[in-house]
């Protein structure tokens, strides 16, 4: 199950953001804001596919770093509202 | 008065009122007095003189600000370049005001190591953050700047207020940014008129997201430092949660937007009408606010004056419409900033009457002295006044006049796009696109989106049948910063050109697209 969605999630941020920086790979502990690897509209285009994706419906108070500015905090995240 | 002033005489007045907020920082106006005091100190030691330019390559940081007014305490030029900047443009940046000296951070090292390789103007770099020494040939760390005790040289060694105090890059349409020369002159009175209609005291809190490499974000610390306010300097509005979770914490009570940022704010669904009761004020400008998220924005935020606001980076600020305006006029941006005054001109330079449209000519102390060593373009921005010994400002923006006299912006006379509130040269994407191998024809626009204002938008001619639009966007991001990067990419068989044979943008524009969007 974590291994799902993290596959999902790494896969949805190479294809989307990541593509664009001069680097292959991404830490999972990394901030994808200090790596420059999201903006404003990225943040908006991840809850969409987290929405989609997973079924989640996110509040404005979960969509804060603590939730969704790195992949290991993504995937504990949807893991929480999923159990 | 020269702008190190406002730093000045906020640390005399309230030595111990927090002057800028950053991160988990909190720093009194009498510390970044006395940093800005030893940074200045440190750079005179280095050979940083009266008149010389020095960049400050930095993302929104309590640094930066100490950066900026040590720069200017050492009767130097501060250029503010955004952090994004990729090592070629830097370079070009450099080269081209001749900077003694470099201020930056060391997780942007790589890109400054790259750039000073090919600025040999550079005597110095000031590094923050780097663990050891620094890794650049000619630099010192920020931090053992400031532990070193050093005073500022005397205000009378620093120079006067007709000194330039800063050079801002903008968008030009060659494609090749142009360096605003501000004096200390002209951002004491931008600043003083916009701190007077906005009636700022000593009680604000400013909440800062906006790069200070833009104007409107350097401002607002100008701003808060002139009248003795907090700053609460953020980097990024990707989480406006967090943003709001500051302002409650902090108490915020004056918060700059760009329309962007309204239309995030307004997407959230969670953000209840007056959650946030200090805010006294709002701003908006470099578009202006569609009028449905006026009137949204100010449901939410019932206390808050909202001003709508318009510019240039070539006079800083060019009207604000009175708060009182908004609901009877909300599609204007106002009326001339207090000490200055706006008006709509034909192609003779003539006023002309009510709802005809023409370009909006400024005139005030607030007016550049004009572009860094480009007399063409200054000539063709600066042109005679009604005095001889004025120049008057020409926008290049399309304005028209209502009966009482509050403008109205209708568009650019140029191709420049606004995105996320800045301006970019569809040019200088163009050159960017046609370093690409396989790219035989390119052209690139601005297409309405809801967040964006404008969607940077290339359109190009491939000669390899296998490029895809990641590869385009790639290779955008490797050297353009990121508010320039397309959002989209179309591929075409040929573009249209004008009789002339050149490619047209605008035909482009005309064109049905035929994208599944």
């Amino acid at each position: 199950m974590q291994i799902d969605i993290e596959q999902k999630v790494r896969q949805f941020i190479t294809d989307n953001f990541l593509f664009r920086e001069d680097r292959a790979s991404l830490t999972d502990s990394e901030s994808l804001l200090e790596a420059g690897v999201i903006d404003s509209t990225g943040v908006l285009e991840l809850v969409a596919f987290l929405e989609t994706e997973f079924g989640l419906a996110l509040g404005d108070a979960e969509m804060v770093p603590e939730n969704l500015d790195s992949i290991s905090r993504i995937v504990s995240y949807v893991q929480g509202k999923t159990a | 008065m020269r702008v190190e002033q406002f730093l000045r005489d906020s640390s005399r007045r309230f030595p111990e009122k927090i002057a800028v907020v950053a991160g988990d920082r909190r720093l009194t106006f009498r510390e970044i007095d006395v940093a800005s005091d030893r940074l200045a100190a440190a750079l005179r030691r280095h050979g940083v003189t009266r008149g010389d330019r020095v960049v400050v390559f930095m993302d929104n940081r309590w640094e930066a600000v100490v950066g900026i007014f040590a720069v200017l305490k050492a009767g130097a030029v501060f250029s503010p370049i955004n952090p994004s900047t990729k090592a070629d443009k830097l370079a070009y940046l450099l080269n081209n005001c001749r900077a003694a000296a470099l201020i930056t951070l060391g997780s942007l090292l790589p890109v400054a190591r790259d750039a000073l390789a090919e600025a040999p103007s550079v005597k110095l770099a000031v590094v923050t953050g780097a663990a050891g020494k620094p890794a650049v040939a000619g630099g010192i760390r920020f931090e053992d700047a400031l532990a070193e005790p050093g005073i500022a040289p005397s205000p009378d060694a620093a120079g006067i207020e007709l000194d330039l105090a800063m050079l801002i890059y903008t968008s030009g349409s060659t494609g090749f940014p142009k360096g605003v020369m501000m004096t200390h002159q002209n951002i004491v009175a931008a600043a003083s008129s916009i701190t007077t209609y906005l009636e700022n005291t000593p009680d604000d809190i400013i909440l800062n997201v906006l790069p200070i490499s833009f104007d409107y974000g350097l401002y607002q610390v100008l701003m808060a430092m002139r009248v003795g306010a907090t700053l609460v300097l953020e980097k990024s509005f990707a989480f406006p949660q967090a943003i709001l979770n500051k302002i409650a914490a902090e108490q915020v009570t004056g918060l700059p937007l760009v329309p962007t940022m309204a239309a995030i704010l307004l997407q959230m669904k969670d953000l209840k009408p007056g959650a946030y009761p200090h805010i006294r004020y709002i701003t908006n400008t470099a578009a202006a606010l569609p009028p449905a998220h006026i009137a949204r924005l100010q449901e939410l935020f019932p206390q808050a004056r909202i001003y709508s606001m318009y510019g240039v980076t070539e006079c800083k600020r060019c009207t604000y419409l009175p708060p009182g305006e908004l609901a009877k006029r909300p599609g204007s941006v106002g009326i001339a900033i207090p000490g200055t005054e706006a008006c709509v001109v034909d192609d003779a330079g003539q006023r002309v009457p009510p709802g005809t449209v023409g370009e909006l000519v400024i005139r005030g102390p607030h007016v550049m002295k004009g572009y860094w060593e480009d007399p063409e373009a200054t000539d063709r921005a600066l042109r005679p006044g009604p005095f001889a010994w004025e120049k008057v400002l020409h926008t290049g923006d399309l304005f028209r006049a209502d009966d009482e006299g509050f403008l109205y912006f209708v568009a650019r006379k140029d191709d420049i796009i606004k995105t996320r509130g800045e301006k970019v040269s569809p040019k200088e994407i163009e050159n960017v696109l046609y370093a690409l191998a396989g790219i035989r024809e390119a052209a690139v626009i601005g297409v309405p989106d809801a967040i964006l204002g404008m969607a940077i938008k290339a359109v190009v001619v491939s000669t390899h049948a296998a490029m895809k639009e990641q590869d385009v966007i790639r290779h955008c991001a490797k050297h353009l910063e990121e508010f320039m990067i397309p959002k989209l990419v179309e591929f075409r068989d040929s573009l249209p050109k004008t009789d002339s044979g050149k490619i047209s943008r605008r035909l482009i524009d005309a064109q049905p697209l035929e994208e599944a969007e």
